[in-house]
């Protein structure tokens, strides 16, 4: 199986300290959707959402998922919680 | 069924799900490591073919462009659904959008987020279209731009009043847009078929620069149409949403 000769950049980050990165990102995402699941006041739940989907597109960003990130942080950090809070005045308001 | 029954056919599943999720586990590749063969194949001719940089752009929207004009019409279609679903209904009245609660206090928008909005408009529709008119060279494209696009809209709902975002963006001129975007795209590829060539080919010229700007054909272009496509129907999601929030009430 061939392999992709290493991409000439100016600057190298060791390997270690790639995967000391990505294992902390990884380790943060989960914990942030723990935080999501536990969180149960609907719009500090909106928040971590949103906080949620920052960590994610950083984590696709160390990844070397770069486009993959820009969709991430608009969608999930910016879309899907207004959608969302947007649901929620709704309701309150049909409720009051 | 009891309780104590449930527990156990809850246990057998798991188990079950446990063991196959470690048999999966162990046949996975390496961390990092890659198997297939598609990637690297792809890296070695993408820019040579299409004289586009940001390769990911030439796979969406040229490798499998065809696979794109599916999700594209899936967001179409889901615009439409929910301009439908959020519809006024019999029963429904649209009132001003004026608070009418006689005595509440509404606490007017704080000068700090509407300095922040309005600080922020013209970036966000700067970054939004470089982003849109950019796939080509930069690991951005269409979906993203124009969700950042409709984000500059959003911001002038928050830095100001709903019936400016409504004057911006009219329903009439949303509609237009959005079906403007998604028929170009398939056009594009009806465009290839009527020059005998197959469905969505890159017919445009491709440009002498790999990575300028006006290189790669029609995958700029395409990326392009998916930009205010997308952008035209989160405004229209958006828009649906606020007026379902704001203007329209259960009569009674």
């Amino acid at each position: 199986m061939t392999t992709l000769a290493a991409v000439q950049t100016p600057y190298t980050v060791p390997t270690a300290m790639m995967d000391i990165l990505q294992i902390t990102l990884l380790v943060l995402v989960a914990a942030g959707a723990t935080a999501v699941v536990l969180i149960r006041a609907h719009v500090r739940q909106v928040l971590m959402l949103s906080i949620y989907g920052v960590l994610l597109a950083v984590l696709f960003l160390a990844f070397q998922a770069p486009d993959v990130t820009l969709s991430e942080l608009v969608v999930g950090a910016v879309a899907l919680p207004i959608i969302v809070l947007l649901t929620l005045a709704k309701v309150r308001k049909r409720e009051q | 069924m009891t309780p104590g029954q449930r527990r156990w056919i809850f246990v057998a599943g798991g188990l079950g799900l446990l063991a196959f999720y470690l048999w999966g586990l162990s046949g996975l590749p390496g961390f990092g490591n890659y198997p297939g063969p598609y990637g690297p194949a792809i890296l070695r001719v993408a820019v040579a073919q299409t004289n586009a940089t940001g390769v990911v752009s030439a796979i969406n929207f040229d490798y499998r462009g065809f696979d794109t004009v599916g999700e594209e019409f899936i967001l179409f279609v889901a615009a439409t659904g929910v301009a439908t679903v959020l519809r006024m209904l019999r029963g429904e009245r649209e009132r001003p959008a004026l608070d009418e609660a006689a005595g509440r206090d509404v606490p007017a928008t704080s000068s700090a987020v509407r300095m922040v909005a309005l600080l922020f408009t013209g970036p966000v529709v700067l970054a939004g279209w470089w982003l849109a008119s950019h796939a080509q060279t930069n690991p951005s494209g269409g979906f993203q731009g124009g969700i950042l696009l409709a984000t500059a809209f959003i911001l002038v709902y928050l830095s100001g009043e709903f019936l400016v975002f409504k004057r911006l963006s009219p329903a009439d001129l949303t509609d237009v847009v959005e079906a403007a975007g998604a028929g170009g795209y398939a056009a594009i590829g009806v465009a290839a078929v009527a020059m005998s060539l197959p469905y969505l080919t890159d017919f445009l010229p491709l440009g002498q620069v790999p990575g300028a700007v006006s290189s790669s054909g029609t995958i700029a272009l395409i990326s392009f149409f998916v930009g205010i496509e997308v952008a035209a129907s989160f405004i229209l999601i958006i828009g649906e949403l606020l007026e379902q929030t704001l203007l329209i009430r259960q009569e009674g």
